[in-house]
């Protein structure tokens, strides 16, 4: 079954037909899809992120230091991300510079981190849209026709690497484990830099670990991705959306704030230099007080009204003067536009990431964006390691100021991420967190706008209501 | 106080169609004796002799008839599932393929939406008092608990609050896994405004009865997920202690079994973070209030632990997080 039992069943109706999924699987947390499909595409839809724990009133009247512990349960999948961005925002309040080997090693962190999410996403989340898993719980139940279109010996190949995926993102949290103490929630990144210094022993077992999980990304992560546009290339032509990007960039290569992944923002077909000014996140037809819509983080307020006639999710609609933007490895991709991997030129025919043009704002496209992300961040990696010296002091002791601002922004692997913390009589006054999910997932703004996944739904194919799987493909494809 | 729900449990087998072929299992070497081997291993690894018994090793042999749990998510954020994935011995794979039947489970079913809520009810109905409930995550009972929405049925909209109310009595054990589900965690610290509740006070609350077993840590190490469930399956509800966890791996105290007491013995405390050597009480270290075996067990396979890379932060007990804030302020 597929929802509410529609009205009409046959495909191509032309009558409305309302669709809800809830809860949408594989994914983080929870996530409630709501669809309306007529003459076989979608022309609707409405996305409500349906829990709320309120970290922001939570971090009020705390040790400072404390917000990088706290934040970092926001996300079991990247609580290196929020430990990033929180300790980012504390350098800038407690006025700190790293040394070259505390950058590092928040990188090598943060890095084996970014290869465990994705590895993580694309074959334990978003596989089993493509690839039928063994006939066993919780493989099994399924939709009765779920356009799996794989051979029956590339289907194997895909369980295969699911199964052997496992290992590999297991492996990539050891690595973290190594610098970062342990995994999920890290010790190892703090205010000031990172707690441990590596050691020749613990650089050795990191990079042994690596080279698992290099060989895995690049000859057959990578590969399976380009393997799989040929049976579903027509994936590679629906999910637009609004086609506007942000990125915050992330892994700083200096300390003069050059990243390897870049910031930057793509509006309207146009590139723009990040200016965090502009960013402004309405809550109309969000679970929060009308009051508070439309403010920069940085005056931001989160006070949730779970009773407001009208909202229907708990996730802010930020937006970037005034429009919707995604964000994600589609995003970093673009900004950074570096080359493809081999693989990727051979199969495109292309150089560079932005040649591949529209096919990148699509289901598929986003896909290959993460896998190529993923290869690039692998190869920075390996360097990391060759920089990293061992015994070299990774962190600056600063005290905790009486009054300041800071300001985190960087990235999680599925986007945009930024921290703000207001300190006042050395205690946590406000802190506010826009994520990079609520880039994506959010509903529409105070203008009416649509959200970026509820935008790239409208068109997406729905031949079948009773089974839409191209609903969970899209929305998966953004990895919330 | 705490009856064996071991005969109850006995008679479970999930029958599926097809569990994984021979030909599957050579390529994964995931074979019953291998998987035997693994889990001997760790025991001799960490010389906890007891966690294996030949005893438990019959019930991850009978568990190959795969009990059925469902793994309910509340106000949390899937590191207790990330966790578990990291499982070394057994690995992920065979405890999905060789011990549990996992029925549902938000982030790895293949299901979604009306598949998914059809197959959960289903599956609670078909094994009444014979299934166990994973809770991950709080419960938020504030504004009749409508900060978690979990799913969507026949045109009706589920809260966590309904979900467990509908569900739980019908399950024959529930396994609270994470600090938030056993205790409430950093959704129900102080500023919270939603009324998140641990799953052993909501039960109290609501009058469930359903045996509760509490397995905190933010997140808890997998091998304490994994080595409980094998111990519900064999013998029932392991030996509990006053907060509800097992104290197979929750009675010692970390600071006095911890590797670097010596130190703290002759007054050798770290000065920073970054300092190798040294007791890490003077940085925050909470270990004289914690519990948990993780100076012996360590994480990630054993390659470091929170102590050697900065300090305990007390995160499975029930006052996490207040009751150790600040982090790094001594107690």
């Amino acid at each position: 079954m597929a929802g509410c039992k529609p009205q009409a069943e046959t495909a191509g109706s032309t009558q409305k037909v309302k669709i809800h999924i809830d809860p949408v699987t594989r994914i983080e947390g929870h996530l409630k899809a709501e669809v309306e499909v007529k003459n076989g595409v979608v022309v609707d839809a409405r996305l409500s992120g349906g829990m709320y724990r309120g970290f922001e009133q939570i971090l009020r009247g705390r040790d400072p230091r404390d917000a990088t512990q706290i934040t970092q349960r926001i996300c079991g999948v990247c609580p290196t991300a929020h430990a990033t961005a929180s300790a980012l925002a504390l350098d800038d309040a407690f006025g700190v510079e790293l040394t070259d080997n505390g950058r590092i090693a928040r990188n090598l962190i943060l890095g084996a981190n970014f290869l465990q999410s994705h590895i993580l996403h694309f074959y334990h989340l978003a596989a089993l849209d493509y690839v039928n898993g063994p006939d066993t719980a919780p493989f099994i139940p399924r939709y009765k026709n779920n356009d799996v279109r794989l051979p029956k010996d590339l289907n194997q190949v895909g369980v295969d690497q699911y199964l052997e995926a496992l290992e590999m993102r297991k492996i990539c949290h050891e690595m973290v484990a190594l610098l970062g103490g342990k995994m999920p929630h890290v010790q190892g990144i703090v205010v000031g830099g990172s707690t441990e210094i590596p050691t020749r022993e613990a650089l050795n077992a990191y990079a042994e670990r690596f080279k698992k999980v290099k060989d895995f990304i690049l000859k057959k992560y990578v590969p399976l991705i380009y393997l799989l546009a040929g049976p579903y290339g027509d994936l590679l032509k629906t999910g637009v959306g609004h086609k506007n990007l942000v990125s915050w960039g992330v892994f700083p290569t200096d300390n003069k704030g050059n990243t390897l992944l870049k910031s930057g923002v793509y509006t309207d077909g146009k590139d723009y230099d990040v200016d965090p000014a502009m960013i402004k996140e309405f809550v109309k037809y969000s679970w929060f007080e009308d009051s508070t819509t439309g403010l920069n983080p940085t005056k931001g307020e989160t006070k949730p009204n779970p009773n407001k006639a009208g909202a229907y999710s708990f996730i802010k609609a930020p937006r970037y003067n005034g429009k919707a933007h995604e964000a994600g490895p589609l995003a970093r991709m673009w900004a950074t536009n570096p080359d493809l991997s081999k693989t990727g030129q051979d199969a495109l025919g292309v150089k560079k990431f932005r040649d591949i043009g529209d096919a990148g704002f699509s289901i598929l496209g986003r896909h290959v964006a993460r896998a190529e992300e993923t290869a690039l961040v692998a190869m920075a990696v390996e360097e990391w390691l060759a920089q990293a010296q061992p015994g070299k002091e990774t962190f600056v002791p600063a005290s905790i100021p009486k009054n300041a601002e800071g300001l985190g922004m960087t990235e999680a692997p599925r986007g945009a991420l930024l921290h703000y913390v207001d300190i006042k009589d050395s205690v946590i006054s406000n802190y506010q967190i826009t994520s990079a999910t609520i880039w994506n997932a959010n509903p529409r703004d105070d203008m009416g706008v649509r959200g970026p996944i509820e935008e790239s739904l409208i068109g997406v194919p729905v031949p079948d209501v009773e089974n839409p799987v191209n609903v969970g493909r899209l929305i998966r494809a953004y990895d919330p | 106080m705490f009856f064996l729900v071991f005969n109850s449990i006995k008679e479970v087998p999930v029958k599926d169609e097809q569990v994984l072929p021979e030909a599957q299992q050579e390529k994964s070497g995931v074979t019953r004796r291998s998987f035997l081997k693994a889990v001997t291993g760790t025991a001799a690894g960490i010389g906890i002799s007891q966690v294996v018994s030949p005893a438990l090793i019959h019930a991850l042999e009978k568990g190959l008839e795969r009990h059925p749990v469902v793994w309910i998510q509340g106000q949390g954020c899937t590191g207790c599932s990330v966790s578990l994935l990291n499982s070394v011995s057994p690995p992920i794979a065979d405890v999905l393929l060789k011990i549990i039947s996992l029925q549902y489970h938000p982030t790895v079913m293949a299901s979604e939406g009306e598949t998914a809520m059809a197959n959960l009810f289903a599956i609670a109905k078909e094994y009444k008092g014979r299934f166990s409930i994973v809770v991950e995550g709080a419960i938020p009972t504030a504004e009749d608990g409508k900060y978690c929405i979990v799913g969507e049925y026949h045109h009706k909209e589920y809260s966590m609050v309904e979900l467990m109310k509908e569900l739980a009595p019908q399950a024959g054990s529930v396994l609270a896994v994470g600090t938030c589900a056993a205790y409430g965690g950093i959704p129900a610290a102080e500023g919270n405004v939603t009324g998140a509740t641990g799953v052993m006070d909501f039960f109290k609350a609501e009058g469930i009865k359903t045996p509760v077993v509490n397995i905190p840590g933010c997140p808890p190490h997998p091998d304490w997920i994994v080595l409980s469930i094998a111990h519900l399956l064999e013998k029932g509800i392991p030996e509990l202690d006053d907060n509800g966890r097992p104290t197979l791996f929750f009675g010692e105290n970390i600071h006095d079994n911890c590797p670097r007491l010596a130190l703290y013995d002759e007054g050798e405390l770290s000065e920073t973070l970054s300092d190798p050597k040294g007791c890490r009480m003077d940085l925050g270290c909470k270990g004289p209030d914690t519990y948990a075996d993780c100076y012996k067990r360590k994480w990630n396979g054993g390659l470091n632990w929170c102590v050697d890379n900065a300090v305990c932060i007390g995160c499975v007990e029930p006052g996490f997080p207040d009751a150790q804030s600040p982090f790094y302020e001594p107690a």
